[in-house]
């Protein structure tokens, strides 16, 4: 099977190997990781007919240069906004390329967006930690994050010539405010406190990594003495500290933690909320536990559609020119 | 108190026992914790347990809050509450120098010699509570009243993985370098991170930990094999 192989010419930090993660180990203290957008990092991996989940590239604002040294392989980037250069062709995230050998690819912060991703038409060849590549940051568990100068090697990889060009972005997500469920510990919370939370406008700090996201904005004092006991803790859960500033918590989230969740963001919500960059506003509004679970089963829905129209291949070039006049046949007949 | 049933979002349920810790609280988490593993619903991801309450993850396309509280039910309903004995685990720890920078001020903290210290700290009868914080950091409970020292005022940075670190009742054997402010009274050789696919993690939660000394010499040969291993 072919082989291709990347330089690392320049990683920012937190560039890491992601897959769809590992569930499961909470009880060990072991987060799942695995993408931040978890839709973006699936369409990039649909794109090129991919199986789901298959280990891929997860790029910060800090960027990631490649020198591809042994093609050519077919390679798909999707999430945010980013600036997308390939030889001199400059593009944008959400497309299909093929890299030459001796080309350069990067991927840079671009108009909007924290995380994007390249997957790739080949195999990884990095560290499993649990059965799983995708790195936990705090530990460097797993894949690992990508060090400038490192060599990447892909085995089984190929050319999908049949796939090259834009893909569609997803259009089904939420806007507006991000939806939480209040609790599970806003009992230390005043009304008027909560209240807040939900009405206020928030600010995206600098303290964003892979582990949570802390906000600017009003404060949230806790009602009483602050010696909860340790809770378990999940993806999107909104802890406010002993200085009333809230976090939400994400992939690489601690699994337990003493102080109190005023809400927790609902599923569907988190991959648009991983893409807010610091300096951005938000507010959150609750909806019912009950709503949130039909608010998850209407977005896997869409989300399974969108993901099958996008793993569809285009056809090559030759294919798509017969399509269209064949198109057109139909339309004059 | 009756368990008190919490919606998280659109994944999860928290059935929380007690606000205080206390061993019978702890011994309702390991007990329902227990029955959903012998018998999970349909839908179930995985269940954390803590301090006072488990946590109940699971797929919201497959099933819902109202549906694993039920079943939750069910195993209250059913569930004998004294909890498992757990398996017993030993745990080994060099109390010398330099592995063991803060025993002099826990010494000083509750006046015992430091050699007392660590009879007390041997004589512990230590329980995994939970795990947090970072992969493999157990929470032990058992530090007896005599040793009990509160946390520092500010953690201190680069604390090496397998330092055995208390803070009140508690106590934790590190498996990553990270910052701490517990007090570190030793260094272990015992791997919690296994290795071992099909057992990665030493502990189970409720499992009963031993600790036994060991000498530098001993320590730095374990390290080793450990490490050529």
């Amino acid at each position: 099977m072919a082989e291709a192989a990347f330089t690392v010419a320049f990683a920012g930090p937190l560039v890491t190997l992601q897959d769809a993660g590992r569930p499961g180990h909470m009880r060990f203290g072991v987060p799942a990781s695995g993408a931040m957008d978890r839709l973006a990092f699936d369409a990039a991996n649909a794109a090129l007919g991919n199986e789901s989940g298959q280990t891929g590239i997860e790029i910060s604002l800090g960027g990631l240069i490649l020198q591809c040294t042994q093609g050519p392989v077919t390679v798909a980037i999707a999430g945010g906004d980013f600036t997308v250069q390939l030889g001199s062709q400059k593009t944008r995230s959400w497309t299909v390329l093929t890299v030459q050998k001796g080309e350069r690819l990067s991927i840079t912060a671009g108009k909007a967006g924290s995380w994007a991703y390249l997957a790739v038409a080949g195999r990884i060849m990095a560290p499993e930690w649990l059965g799983r590549q995708a790195t936990h940051s705090t530990s460097g568990f797993g894949g690992g994050a990508l060090q400038t100068g490192q060599t990447i090697t892909l085995s089984d990889a190929s050319l999908r010539e049949d796939r090259l060009g834009d893909i569609q972005k997803p259009d089904f997500q939420a806007s507006g405010p991000i939806r939480v469920v209040t609790g599970p510990q806003d009992q230390h919370f005043a009304t008027e406190t909560v209240a807040r939370f939900l009405s206020d406008s928030f600010t995206v700090s600098d303290a964003y990594d892979r582990m949570g996201m802390r906000l600017k904005g009003p404060t949230l004092p806790l009602a009483g003495a602050l010696s909860i006991p340790s809770e378990p803790i999940v993806r999107g859960s909104v802890q406010v500290s002993g200085d009333g500033v809230p976090t939400v918590l994400l992939a690489d989230h601690q699994t337990t933690g003493g102080y109190p969740k005023i809400a927790t963001v609902i599923s569907p919500d988190i991959d648009r909320l991983a893409q807010y960059r610091a300096g951005q506003s938000l507010r959150c509004v609750e909806i019912t536990s009950a709503q949130a679970v039909a608010e998850a089963r209407s977005y896997a829905l869409c989300k399974t559609a969108y993901l099958a129209e996008v793993s569809v291949a285009r056809g090559t070039l030759a294919q798509r020119l017969m399509r269209d006049n064949l198109n057109h046949g139909c339309v004059f007949d | 108190m009756a368990p008190e049933f919490k919606a998280i979002a659109d994944h999860a349920l928290l059935v929380t026992f007690a606000d205080e810790i206390s061993d019978s609280a702890h011994g309702a988490v390991l007990a329902l914790d227990a029955a959903l593993g012998a018998d999970p619903p349909e839908g179930m991801i995985e269940t954390v347990p803590a301090m006072v309450n488990l946590l109940v993850s699971f797929d919201p396309i497959a099933t819902d809050h109202d549906a694993i509280k039920t079943h939750v039910e069910g195993c209250l309903r059913a569930t004998i509450k004294s909890p498992s004995a757990g398996t017993s685990r030993i745990v080994q720890v060099c109390y010398d120098a330099p592995f063991s920078p803060d025993l002099g001020a826990v010494s000083a903290a509750t006046g015992l010699a430091p050699e007392a210290v660590i009879k007390a700290h041997l004589a512990g009868d230590f329980r995994v509570l939970m795990y947090g914080f970072a992969p493999g950091y157990a929470y032990l409970s058992g530090i007896p009243d005599a040793i009990q020292v509160p946390r520092k005022p500010a953690p201190v940075r680069d604390v090496p993985a397998g330092s055995v670190i208390i803070a009140g009742p508690q106590c934790l054997v590190t498996t990553l370098t990270m910052p701490t402010g517990w007090s570190i009274i030793g260094r272990s050789p015992t791997a919690i991170l296994t290795g071992d696919p099909d057992h990665p993690f030493l502990f189970d939660v409720g499992d009963r930990v031993t600790f036994e000394r060991i000498d530098a010499a001993t320590f730095a040969k374990l390290t080793k094999a450990g490490a050529d291993g």
